[in-house]
């Protein structure tokens, strides 16, 4: 899931007042910000909470069920056409895919609420750690299920590199060296390791990426249309 | 030709010392300290951003050694330059004859002195000594035939004294096959650890030059446990230095026997003054 964090409450302010907005319409996101506690119901009423004890209107609220889903989230803002058209401006607390979303499904400004950090594996309730970066070549079958690109700092391929001790991280020294523990997992299962990988085809991975299942293609580079 | 790599061939003894480029233009203090080493040794490392901290560029400090009259060891880190970067570089380099060569991972910027920086890391050191050796039988990374080719005396870092062993030799020894022909070490102090690294490194066909670090003080000590990754001084070293009346000369003498037992079980030294640049010819009598 895509993890969230609050942003900073006097930037999304500072937006506000840069465009004279008195009131906003909130919208969260059914799926990851519920998920990650940063755009679900409860934090929507915290922030309209909080709006309103600053000043500026809260003039509607909704959580639709996928902020990034296109058709659910037109669905959403013209459900709730009456409170948009009271609002000056709309902030969104959900990833910025979602943020994008609204952005095309009405003509008020949208402001983003949250800062979007990673693609991260729920470790456990409300723990999130990143372990894939979506390179496009996964190299999984080589590493024994143990992803150097994210989780390796430097992102290194061949490792491990001279920082590390006792079969620690030289940059996050409380955790285990990817490498080792990739070569240690090969070894427990009796895998063979892969030599020296090859450079990362990096072609593989360039923005913006696109997936169009009707025309059949499969990536191409330009989005639809904007 | 390379006359590191032919002392080496020869099968003398090697010293090679450090330089770090300024930060700034101005290169007396480097120059300086390319005049007191440079005498004592067969060549000389020219540091690339050590530390992940801002200094003048490898390649053209290595040049400036080159012009005073010693040989430089030309360092380039696989963290502040992505792949076309570094060939560029390696074909400016060989161009204006620098000839021995270092590849090195690099550390984290998050631990420099620029921590908002991306680590580029495009290529990792042993992708990139692989880069070297097709540069130096003519050809880029995609394979084009290159006008003029390189002819570079490679060498990468190893770790003698990380464990686990087998995870860092392993490592090491697909370095020597991607093209490293010597092999630095990170400091040593324990001198089985570094018998082992180095026969193991040696029958790969690399010359092993050992890492040699003048422990002039406590705070040096400190610094190392605290400050730096993958490097420990055991004990035992800790405490001659701590006891020391006169740290200074206990760290010489120190260094020497270091040197003495390298003399044994490697081809060399890379001698890592910290400042003490005046006491490398001592050390190395
Ligand atoms: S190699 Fe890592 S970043 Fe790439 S797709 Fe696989 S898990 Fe994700
Ligand atoms: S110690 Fe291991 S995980 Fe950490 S940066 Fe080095 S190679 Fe990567």
């Amino acid at each position: 899931m895509i993890i969230t964090r609050p942003r900073d409450w006097s930037r999304i302010k500072a937006n506000l007042a840069e465009i004279g907005a008195r009131s906003v319409f909130l919208v969260g996101c059914g799926q990851c910000a519920t998920v990650a506690h940063t755009g679900g119901e409860q934090e929507l009423l915290e922030a309209k909470a909080r709006f309103e004890s600053e000043g500026i209107a809260v003039a509607g609220w909704a959580v639709g069920e996928v902020a990034c889903h296109l058709g659910g989230t037109r669905l959403t803002t013209r459900k709730h056409h009456g409170e948009l058209d009271e609002a000056d401006a709309i902030v969104v607390l959900a990833c910025g895919a979602g943020v994008q979303t609204v952005a095309d499904s009405t003509s008020k400004p949208v402001f983003p609420g949250l800062d979007s950090v990673f693609l991260g594996n729920v470790i456990r309730h409300g723990v999130f750690e990143e372990r894939c970066q979506m390179c496009g070549d996964c190299v999984l079958d080589l590493t024994a299920g143990i992803c150097p690109v994210t989780t390796c700092p430097k992102g290194l391929l061949n490792g491990p590199c001279g920082g590390m001790w006792e079969g620690k991280c030289e940059v996050l020294t409380d955790r285990d060296c990817t490498h080792v523990r990739i070569q240690r997992r090969l070894a427990e299962q009796g895998r063979r390791q892969t030599d020296v990988l090859p450079p990362k085809d990096y072609s593989k991975k360039l923005k913006p990426g696109a997936i169009n299942l009707r025309d059949g293609r499969t990536t191409r580079s330009g989005g639809e249309g904007r | 030709m390379s006359k590191l790599a032919e002392a080496l061939g020869r099968g003398e003894f090697v010293v090679t010392g450090e330089v770090s480029p300024p930060l700034g233009t101005d290169v007396t203090a480097m120059l300086a300290s390319v005049a007191t080493l440079g005498p004592s040794c067969h060549a000389l490392n020219v540091t690339d951003n050590q530390g992940a901290t801002l200094h003048m560029a490898s390649l053209a400090a290595a040049r400036l050694v080159l012009d005073a009259g010693h040989e430089p060891i030309f360092q380039q880190t696989c963290r502040d330059r992505n792949r076309l970067a570094l060939q560029s570089d390696l074909l400016a380099a060989w161009a204006i004859g620098l000839e021995n060569l270092l590849v090195v991972t690099g550390d984290d910027p998050r631990g420099g002195d620029h921590p908002e920086a991306k680590g580029v890391f495009d290529l990792d050191s042993t992708q990139l000594l692989e880069v070297v050796s097709g540069m130096n039988e003519g050809r880029d990374m995609i394979g084009r035939e290159l006008t003029g080719k390189t002819g570079f005396f490679a060498g990468a870092a190893a770790f003698p004294e990380a464990e686990p062993y087998e995870a860092q030799i392993v490592r090491a020894k697909r370095k020597v096959a991607a093209g490293a022909r010597f092999v630095q070490t990170q400091a040593v102090f324990d001198m089985d650890k570094l018998a082992r690294a180095s026969r193991d490194l040696r029958a790969e066909g690399a010359s092993v030059i050992a890492g040699i670090l003048l422990l002039k003080s406590p705070r040096v000590v400190d610094f190392i446990n605290n400050k730096l990754a993958g490097l420990m001084v055991p004990t035992h070293i800790e405490q001659r230095v701590r006891k020391a009346t006169d740290p200074v000369s206990e760290a010489i003498e120190l260094a020497r026997e270091q040197v003495a037992a390298c003399r044994e079980v490697c081809d060399g030294v890379h001698i890592m003054p910290l400042g003490l640049d005046s006491a490398v010819a001592e050390i190395l009598r």
